[in-house]
């Protein structure tokens, strides 16, 4: 057996070896793995080696049947498996793993646009260098995914090892399939909670950025996907999972249609190399929000009242495309709902999966959401509403998602944008600011 | 300021008289996850405690009363919780994930519960035990993390005169109903207890495992056997 392919780069509890205790042992005897402390003592405060959590709210005691002791456990990274004190992190430490030569490992034979050919080109001249990081800023709708192609294709001729992390699980599932008949011939697999594609052995690992827990210095080159989005930018886990699976020459590089103000400032200080990708692959601008004032918005939907200028918008448009109305809160989704007749859906939905695919088969003709739709979902042909934009959950990047939703189809570029506020907040003016500037860039090109 | 041990989310303690007078209860779960907890409430059923409302007995005691080998094993069973989704999450990250913390949820609830089920005074607490490999790869055997709950907060023992035979170590969990109910006796007594006596375990679904239990202590010579489980 290969063990070199199966454990080089990962750090893993001694349950979630998948060998037996007897081969176990033999490896740990020729120095082949070694044993890392799991939760170490800094200050006296207990630091877990496999999540980097040092909250000591988030460490229990247990009295442990298996050493007899009462000791600590880490619990804030137990979904993935429990670190117990007294239980040592396994790492390899043997030969490195080979991957098969592969003169041509590309299957895709589509063509890229000139905008996605230039980011192309620039992902390939980075990864030659290690410790290079590039941030793609691509439009919603730009295709960053066949922009990847040609960069993993020389990577996979240079034998090197690669993670696309992104935070979505659902993305996950999406990419495996075409990246698999893109790179039929490369060993990959797809890691996200209960994934039946785990084979621990992957030249090209397609993972949910939670999932790279259990990597250490494995990966080459390092793409994390939508570096903005909610748990990655929120939870301080994840980057540091990210930093740690990448080996230290690794190449990083960042997809983004709208990075955050940490990222903004590193580009604009020259710390962080860009490469726009201004325009959509089909060709055409991003459709700009409108915004409609309405007084007393707040007010109207507590008391389960009809907005006006909702019901004018509606009454006015022609309905050839399907209509996706974001409200703020479960509530108010649910109130709007009844209000016109709409199906509603939420994250804790259980028919969440059910309703989306009913919308994009347009069984559904009108959907009110929460910013679970925000990103990541391609409908063919919709209005977007925002109702109640003034809150605080759509944020200007949200604003430039929800926004990114419409127009994306070549049959139908364009699309209707409202943003129905009681009062215009920095986001709105932000987010549309941003969408004019890729506008502004994407005609220049 | 506590954080909910199911969800993470930061609990809003309510000022009210008590709490501003007297240092407050410390809460385990925050009032969503707390809502979501399904309560037994009464009415139930007389011997087996899951809720029901026709007659004294369900259609599960109603069988154990036809079978001659159980029929008066077991004088009564009482639980806190129906099988919900909500409460099969919170179990399976206690036992299956191994977040031990998670029994204090159960804490108020046992506190408050058990004086009106049973004679406590003059029981003893058995927990139901792991095999070995179990108790080795869970690291601890949760009926008796119950066990130890009931037992601090009533001061009476806890005797684990109870041990598996080898061989037996399969999860009930993935077995039918008729596996269950086919299956040998499981355990066997490594010690006889004379008192009354509270087997104590997480989950009662067919109640196999508790008449297995309590079969071999009434015959053993123990005057009355009740049950206490977190789930019915």
């Amino acid at each position: 057996m290969n063990f070199a392919q199966l454990l080089a780069g990962k750090l893993l509890l001694s349950s979630e070896v998948p060998l037996q205790q007897a081969t176990i042992s033999y490896l740990l005897r020729t120095n082949q793995l070694t044993q890392l402390p799991s939760i170490t003592k800094k200050y006296g405060k207990p630091e877990c080696r496999r999540c980097g959590n040092k909250d000591a709210q988030l460490f229990a005691k247990i009295p442990c049947a298996r050493c007899d002791t009462t000791h600590v456990y880490c619990r804030n990274c137990v979904q993935t498996g429990r670190v117990l004190a007294c239980d040592p992190l396994l790492v390899w430490h043997g030969i490195e793993p080979t991957y098969q030569k592969q003169k041509e490992p590309c299957r895709w034979n589509g063509t890229l646009t000139p905008a996605q050919d230039k980011a192309a080109t620039a992902i390939i001249e980075v990864i030659d260098h290690p410790k290079a990081e590039l941030i793609i800023w691509a439009v919603c709708g730009a295709g960053k995914t066949e922009m990847l192609f040609p960069a993993i294709t020389k990577a996979i001729q240079q034998a090197k090892r690669i993670c696309i992390a992104t935070p979505r699980a659902d993305v996950v599932r999406e990419l495996l399939p075409r990246f698999k008949r893109a790179f039929p011939d490369t060993e990959m697999e797809a890691l996200y909670a209960n994934s039946p594609d785990k084979t621990g052995r992957g030249q090209l690992v397609i993972s949910t950025t939670h999932q790279l827990i259990r990597y250490q210095a494995a990966f080459d080159l390092m793409i994390i996907d939508e570096i903005d989005a909610f748990p990655y930018h929120h939870d301080k886990t994840l980057p540091l999972l990210t930093k740690r699976a990448s080996k230290a020459s690794a190449t990083s590089i960042y997809l983004t249609a709208t990075p955050r103000k940490e990222h903004r400032a590193k580009i604009r200080r020259k710390q962080l190399a860009v490469q726009f990708v201004p325009i959509r692959f089909h060709g055409h601008p991003l459709p700009v929000p409108q915004l409609k004032i309405e007084f007393q918005l707040r007010k109207k939907l507590q008391q389960n009242n009809q907005s006006t200028a909702l019901t004018q918008f509606i009454q006015s448009r022609s309905s050839k495309r399907q209509l996706l109305i974001f409200a703020p809160t479960i509530e108010l989704v649910e109130k709007v709902s009844k209000q016109y007749n709409a199906i509603s859906v939420h994250a804790a939905d259980p028919d969440r999966k059910e309703k989306v695919n009913q919308f994009r088969q347009k069984k559904i003709d009108t959907l009110v959401t929460t910013t679970i739709l925000e990103r990541g979902v391609t409908f063919p042909s919709v209005d977007v509403v925002i109702l109640g934009a003034g809150h605080h959950v759509f944020d200007e990047a949200a604003i430039v998602q929800i926004a990114g939703r419409a127009g994306r189809s070549p049959d139908d570029p364009t699309g209707e944008v409202l943003l129905i506020h009681q009062g215009k907040t920095n986001a709105m003016e932000d987010a549309i600011a941003q969408i004019k500037m890729m506008n502004r860039k994407g005609k220049n090109q | 300021m506590s954080k909910c041990l199911k969800c993470q989310a930061e609990i809003e303690q309510q000022v009210t008289w008590s709490t501003f007078l007297l240092p407050p209860e410390p809460a385990n779960l925050c009032d969503d996850c707390e809502s979501q907890l399904s309560v037994i409430q009464a009415p139930i059923c007389r011997r087996c405690g899951k809720p029901h409302t026709e007659g004294e007995l369900c259609g599960d005691c109603k069988g154990w009363k036809d079978d001659d080998i159980h029929c008066e094993v077991l004088a009564c069973n009482r639980s806190l919780f129906t099988y919900s989704a909500f409460i099969q999450a919170i179990i399976a990250q206690w036992k299956y994930r191994g977040d031990y913390q998670l029994k204090e949820i159960f804490f108020p609830f046992i506190k408050s519960s058990l004086q009106s089920f049973y004679p406590l005074k003059e029981l003893t607490i058995v927990p139901i035990p792991l095999s070995e490999e179990r108790l080795y790869e869970r690291g601890f055997n949760q009926a008796l993390a119950i066990a130890e709950i009931v037992a601090e907060n009533y001061h009476i023992p806890i005797e684990q005169v109870l041990s598996r035979k080898e061989n037996h170590g399969e999860k009930q969990s993935k077995k039918s109903r008729n596996q269950r109910l086919a299956a040998k006796n499981p355990f066997f007594l490594s010690k006889t207890l004379e008192t009354n006596v509270l087997i104590v375990d997480d989950i009662y679904t067919t109640g196999m495992t508790i008449h297995h239990a309590a079969r071999l202590l009434k015959e053993a010579g123990c005057p009355s056997v009740y049950s206490f489980t977190l789930v019915r």
